[in-house]
């Protein structure tokens, strides 16, 4: 719509206003419920753009410009202390959760924060998720964080037989990777509600993945001589909770029996 | 509004008595050098005077004195990463839960964001502090190299992701975020060869080997770390047109109700350059193979 057309329709309905004062009331309602109309549809469009621009200046005057020695040492190089492994879920970041400064932390996130057990062709992705920032950056410590009102999980827990064909393309393929945690919810906790089997399967999933964990021999490796922790968490949003545990693994020095 | 009360359990293993992994096996050395071998089933809330007994009781024989100092260390150093986590979590509840919420309890009923995020795992480049995304904003991905794996092969990871974040959340705009002095982009740029199956690196980044070739035909002559950039960008837009391999994003994208976007973080001078994917125009290159048509690109700094 080209703005002489508008300003023409402006013209002529000041003109109508004019000389019949009586439609005044009727235009006024009118054209609240034009703009309105408009202000909507302009800001549906824009604002998705508009608010990542507004959070990123933020970011940049609030952050970046106060803390110049930190991200001119980050433009060089990155030594974070953590890797976390979170759900892709909105409502879980582990930033905001646990407060983690730029450079503080690698962070991964998937659906149902999975860490499938080794395989260089099918989990190459998680696979180079892992072996980078331990074998190159030196993490220190793991962290899976699992959560409350987990879709993944909750379909997981939904998959009845696991023989059955998948009903998506790629969802049930992923979080089948965790169908050890749903068996054994299954069995354990057949008498819980399906709500009350979905919180202890998000805290089992996260026991099979950090189990995951130790298949790979550069994970092992290091938990074995102490340099590198894993830890499992479970953060629970409706009750704003966060579990927190460690996996102990070590092997001791052997000693002869003869 | 109801309080909620303040829970922190460190070392809560859910399973004690039962769990797959919590067994322990120690042998303790007594002063004679007889062997005695203690077997403990460490429940969690004893694992941390478990730590003081293994501490003090190795440390007695000489041979492993070594080694237990380097136990006695580290274990003292993951008592302040619990310590750590928890301050954190607290700070978190204090500040931003309990201020917003109205907006927790709504958001712990269901999800609806606008976003699908892809970005880098790199510890630099987090979305929500870069582009000040909210709790349920944005859902978010983060791999090596913020790659996407077409549809017909690769890891399902990030495909499903897709699946879910398109067609059961409904997103509207799925935005790929890449960034400046990127590993995973620059491993790709180092590799003598596809077949070099030796790392998981080198198996995943490989995905992005079209961005690489591109890169290499227009920007050869350029010094390494200017194509390691110059390929970091083409691998948004690589990304952005293996999107449209996915049918089902494809037809919204047709639809108009999704938009695909590009984004390049450079942390470097702090600016974030945006672009979104001109569908209609990217029509007629597809036919051509030649990539994807772009429109509004603005950069913020």
């Amino acid at each position: 719509m080209s703005t002489e057309s508008y300003e023409d329709a402006i013209k002529r309905l000041g003109e109508l206003l004019s000389k019949k004062s009586d439609l005044g009331n009727v235009a006024a309602a009118k054209i609240k419920k034009l703009t309105d109309e408009l202000e909507e549809l302009d800001s549906n469009k824009l604002d998705a753009v508009e608010r990542l621009k507004s959070g990123f200046i933020h970011f940049k005057t609030n952050n970046y410009e106060k803390n110049p020695t930190l991200h001119n040492a980050l433009a060089k190089s990155q030594s974070p202390k953590f890797l976390v492994f979170a759900c892709a879920d909105s409502r879980v970041s582990p930033s905001h959760i646990l407060n983690f400064q730029l450079g503080e932390a690698f962070i991964v996130r998937n659906i149902a924060n999975m860490v499938p057990p080794y395989d260089k062709t099918k989990h190459s992705n998680v696979g180079a998720a892992l072996e980078y920032p331990i074998t190159v950056l030196n993490v220190e410590n793991i962290l899976v964080i699992g959560h409350s009102c987990c879709g993944g999980i909750k379909g997981l827990m939904a998959i009845e037989d696991d023989t059955a064909p998948t009903k998506t393309e790629f969802i049930e393929n992923w979080i089948q990777i965790c169908a050890p945690a749903k068996n054994r919810i299954k069995q354990e906790c057949k008498d819980l509600s399906f709500d009350d089997q979905c919180t202890n399967c998000e805290k089992e999933a996260v026991n099979v993945s950090l189990g995951n964990l130790l298949s790979y021999p550069f994970v092992r490796e290091r938990v074995v001589k102490n340099k590198l922790s894993i830890r499992g968490a479970h953060y629970d949003f409706v009750k704003g909770t966060f579990d927190l545990w460690e996996l102990d693994f070590k092997t001791t020095p052997a000693f002869g029996l003869s | 509004m109801a309080a909620t009360p303040t829970h922190f359990s460190v070392s809560h293993d859910p399973f004690s008595s039962t769990s797959l992994l919590n067994l322990q096996t120690q042998a303790i050395f007594g002063p004679n050098h007889s062997l005695k071998t203690t077997q403990l089933r460490i429940p969690a809330s004893f694992r941390r005077k478990a730590t003081n007994l293994q501490v003090m009781a190795s440390g007695k024989t000489p041979g492993l004195t070594q080694e237990a100092n380097g136990v006695a260390i580290d274990r003292q150093n993951n008592t302040d990463v619990f310590d750590d986590i928890k301050q954190r979590f607290l700070a978190f509840k204090k500040l931003k839960y309990m201020d917003d919420f109205e907006h927790y309890k709504n958001l712990a009923d269901a999800q609806a964001p606008k976003f699908l995020v892809i970005a880098c795992a790199d510890s630099r480049v987090c979305p929500s502090a870069v582009l000040g995304f909210q709790p349920g904003d944005a859902f978010t991905v983060r791999n090596i190299a913020n790659l996407v794996p077409p549809y017909e092969s690769g890891p399902t990871e990030t495909k499903a992701a897709l699946e879910f974040s398109v067609n059961t959340l409904n997103v509207e705009n799925i935005l790929v975020i890449g960034h400046s002095r990127c590993g995973g982009i620059q491993a790709l740029m180092k590799m003598e060869d596809e077949g070099d199956s030796r790392s998981f690196i080198h198996n995943w980044v490989v995905v992005g080997k079209k961005a690489k070739e591109s890169t290499k035909a227009v920007a050869s002559n350029l010094h390494f770390d200017h194509q390691c950039q110059h390929c970091e960008k083409a691998s948004i837009n690589h990304s952005l047109e293996r999107l449209l391999g996915y049918p089902w994003i494809e037809e919204k994208v047709r639809q108009g109700s999704l938009s695909l976007h590009g984004g390049y973080y450079n942390f470097v001078d702090c600016t974030f350059e945006k672009w979104t994917v001109d569908y209609a125009a990217s029509r007629g290159k597809k036919k051509e193979g030649s990539g994807i048509a772009v429109k509004d690109r603005s950069v913020w700094s």
